[in-house]
């Protein structure tokens, strides 16, 4: 078998809220979004109107840059709403659904016997495509591009993340199918990252076609990015495809059964959701399905996907195209007096400064944490803070002051094309000066992408 | 709690917000509402949704639980030399209140100049208020000599404050550790006050009192430097019951101090450690070749045990206190290591072979703060050759 890797720096946050395994009765979806936020650096264009008939798989945006890539729509129905924002950006194309769905037939294929652009046209005509990640710069991939290596990782670490035995389970031959079609798409290797904390779900162990990783440590071990750092780091001029393992279903779906079923599970967690559970759902859905009469009284804030990477929705927001989970947390609007001088128990720290540390290595403390800063943003002042949840070989806060002042060639040497978002996550985290990382590095890769292309 | 708050946002705020009649004083209310209340500020809709329960008030907060013993300890330890230099019993809280008397104010003045500056700054610049004086403030008079004239200590702070930390741009964005920048610029300004026999106990006497025979207000580094030797114990210098600046004396205070900040992880252990052992190895250099010193008394001073040489003067405080200022000091792990060994190297190097400067440590943490970013860059060249090589070694496979 393979060699576990150890991820030494990183942290679990343990979070009260965790979902039970066992899923809520199915309701029917009523609405679905797609939301061209989702997709980094795309620039997108609607093909459709408000009123036009839909069904799965036809097309209800495309990427300017690369034609053929189209955004589809979920379910069968009508466009309900073209969602436009401040200056006319586009932010969500609305889809009432139909009771049954009906599905646009690509014609099933068995991927082994097609040449690779067949596969590469299927993928992107019928939606499935930007399930494709490309780094450096994490964009939707490029077709013209061919990638080094395409990582999976077959786990999330992340806080009251989705156990992903129930993601996937009994999707074998769905997610086998989906990994021959990806073997089409690349030179080098399928790498398949599985934790070596907890037995990994059968439909990934038994996969054929794919390099399987373990990796023992603490979150962000089931970050893709890190994977890729343990396994080959990305290089100047190297292109590495990412997607996760419940895409990989839906693409060998379009291949078994030739239509864009994005049908997906996900887990409804975090402390002021009453009932948390997993739930049947599809891609883009109305989160209202999950939290309607299900979320306590007072301020909460509903995150499409976990507590560090996702986005703030509204109640009867959409589930965003990559997450797998819904959280809902404690709105931190509350002033605190002396909040910095009392030593607190109930707030999670990575310093020891706070008495919670103790509770948390000699005791299993789950915090019920709301999200307020806990302080204003200051300058960087405290060092080696970052690299304690940053297992990268790169020196992250040289790397986030390269990109405040802008300095192309700096971040280029500083290592920005190994990491994205996500990877930073926990960064923003600890920081005792409550830098936007995420944001900051976003505007990074935004800017070394204009610049370099 | 939430009444006081309400109050405050519905009374004091709009005098200080824009339009208000003291709009131009906004930082200073800012920095006092938030002093007081955590600001209600959630997280962005993107990106991270759960923080630390740290912000930099609680960063600062812990390094002055750290310096509290020695605050404490040095109060009560200038209040015995007092009363030993004039020969005469005095009870523990006699000891501890005569000190009080004479240090409180140097915090006092301290805390206000510089921070009364500091606002002056934020409310020109129309900033945010800054944590970073808050450490600063307290070290300032912890460094200094008990008898330094409270003008000059005010004069100190000021000058730490606009020169040391202001011109860069704030809390942050410093060069050097503007506690240091104070005490350099005292040293320099006022050398008699500053140095020397007379400055480190307060002999003031009343009528009926006087010093006793043969009495000597020489520090240890003061005496070696002299004579070679010293007529203080190791044992004496380690618990601090010794002259000195007023927060350096007691290593058991520095130490306790020191174990608040690497348990909290505030400061770093990777500084202090590698510090101690750039001091160690510099004086069992001295120690190594004392015999070829030209003067005697160097050769007594060389002669020092090695382990002597960390325990006497301002190295431990220094190291604890100053060299783990994470703005001042290298930023990166490896660096630091670099960083704090040459900072140990050069304090004790300095100590003795220049005996105008008693202190070194000062100077090697200066020394060493104008360093760091070249240390750092070294460190951050070695990463990047490091990732080249890997680019070029994939491209030719």
């Amino acid at each position: 078998m393979s060699d576990v890797k150890k991820i030494k720096r990183g942290v679990d946050i343990k979070l009260v809220g965790e979902a039970d395994k066992e899923f809520a009765p199915d309701k029917t979806v009523k609405t679905i979004a797609i939301k061209p936020i989702d997709f980094n650096g795309s620039r997108l264009k609607p093909v459709v109107k408000e009123g036009d008939e839909v069904k799965a798989g036809t097309p209800l945006l495309y990427s300017k840059d690369s034609e053929q890539v189209k955004f589809c729509s979920t379910v069968s129905g009508e466009v309900a709403q073209v969602v436009r924002g401040a200056k006319r950006r586009l932010l969500e194309i609305r889809v009432l659904a139909d009771s049954e769905t009906e599905y646009v037939d690509f014609g099933a294929a068995d991927p082994n016997t097609l040449e690779k652009e067949a596969v590469i046209e299927k993928m992107a005509a019928s939606g499935c495509w930007p399930f494709l990640k490309q780094r450096p710069y994490n964009v939707v991939a490029d077709p013209e591009k061919i990638p080094k290596a395409i990582f999976i990782s077959g786990f999330d670490s992340a806080p009251l993340a989705p156990d992903m035995s129930l993601l996937l389970e009994g999707q074998e031959k769905e997610f086998q199918a989906g990994i021959n079609a990806l073997k089409k798409l690349t030179d080098g290797e399928i790498h398949l990252g599985l934790s070596a904390r907890e037995a990994p779900s059968p439909v990934l162990a038994n996969a054929e076609g794919v390099t399987i990783n373990k990796y023992d440590g603490p979150h962000p071990a089931g970050v893709v990015g890190v994977q890729i750092a343990q396994v080959s780091p990305i290089n100047r001029g190297e292109t590495v495809w990412t997607i996760n393992p419940e895409h990989v279903v839906i693409i060998g779906r379009l291949f078994l059964e030739g239509k864009f079923d994005a049908r997906i599970r996900i887990n409804v967690t975090g402390s002021e959701v009453n009932d948390r559970k997993y739930h049947n759902t599809i891609i883009g859905a109305n989160v209202s399905n999950f939290i309607e009469g299900n979320i306590t009284d007072g301020t909460n804030r509903v995150i499409s996907g976990n507590v560090l990477t996702g986005t703030k929705i509204d109640d009867d927001g959409y589930l965003s195209m990559f997450e797998r989970q819904v959280t809902v947390l404690p709105e931190g609007d509350e002033p605190e007096l002396f909040g910095w001088l009392i030593p607190k128990t109930d707030k999670f720290s990575i310093s020891r400064t706070l008495p919670s540390w103790v509770q948390r290595k000699f005791g299993d403390k789950k915090y019920e944490l709301d999200t307020n800063t806990n302080g204003e943003r200051r300058a960087f002042v405290v060092s080696g803070e970052y690299e304690q949840v940053f297992p990268f070989d790169i020196y992250p806060v040289q790397l986030l002051k390269a990109v405040i002042t802008q300095d192309i060639e700096r971040m280029e040497q500083l290592g920005i094309y190994e990491v994205v978002e996500e990877d930073m996550a926990l960064c923003e985290v600890v920081c005792t000066s409550k830098m936007p990382v995420q944001s900051i590095l976003r505007d990074g890769l935004d800017m070394m992408r204009k610049e370099l292309g | 709690m939430k009444a006081l708050h309400n109050f405050l946002k519905n009374n004091v705020k709009p005098t200080f917000e824009e339009g208000g009649k003291l709009e131009k004083l906004w930082p200073v209310y800012d920095g006092f509402e938030t002093f007081l209340f955590v600001p209600a500020h959630p997280a962005e809709s993107g990106g991270a949704h759960i923080r630390d329960g740290i912000d930099l008030k609680r960063t600062m907060n812990t390094v002055i639980i750290a310096l509290i013993p020695t605050l404490l300890f040095g109060m009560w330890n200038i209040g015995y030399q007092h009363y030993l230099a004039l020969g005469m019993d005095a009870s523990f809280m006699e000891e501890f209140i005569f000190g009080a008397i004479k240090v409180l104010p140097m915090v006092v003045v301290s805390y206000g100049v510089g921070l009364g500056v500091e606002f002056l700054f934020c409310v020109i610049k129309g900033h945010q208020i800054n944590e970073g004086y808050l450490v600063t403030g307290m070290l300032i008079p912890l460094i200094m000599p008990v008898d330094l004239p409270l003008w000059m200590l005010g004069l100190s702070a000021a000058f730490a404050v606009v020169i040391g930390k202001e011109v860069f741009g704030g809390t942050g964005m410093n060069i050097f550790n503007p506690a240091l920048i104070a005490r350099a610029f005292a040293f320099f300004a006022y050398p008699a006050y500053m140095s020397g026999d007379s400055v480190w106990i307060n002999t003031s006497v009343q009528e009926g009192q006087a010093v006793v025979d043969g009495f000597s207000g020489a520090t240890i580094l003061g005496q070696l430097a002299t004579t070679g030797t010293t007529s203080y114990s190791a044992m004496d210098a380690f618990i601090g019951t010794i002259p000195g600046s007023v927060g350096e004396t007691s290593i058991i205070m520095i130490l306790i101090g020191a174990a608040v900040l690497i348990y909290t992880g505030i400061g770093s252990w990777r500084i202090i450690l590698s510090a101690l052992a750039g001091g160690a190895a510099m004086g069992l250099i001295f120690n190594a070749v004392a015999p070829y010193a030209i003067t005697e008394v160097q050769q007594q001073f060389m002669a020092v045990p090695y382990w002597q040489q960390l325990i006497v003067g301002g190295f431990a405080f220094g190291i604890v206190f100053m060299a783990t200022d994470p703005v001042s000091g290298a930023r990166t792990n490896t660096g630091k290591w670099i960083y704090g060994f040459l900072i140990g190297f050069l304090a004790i190097m300095i100590r003795v072979f220049n005996p105008a400067y008693p202190e070194g440590v000062m100077l090697a943490i200066l020394f060493m703060n104008t360093m760091a970013p070249l240390v750092d860059h070294y460190v951050l060249q070695a990463n990047i050759k490091r990732r080249q090589k890997r680019t070029l070694k994939t491209a030719e496979a």
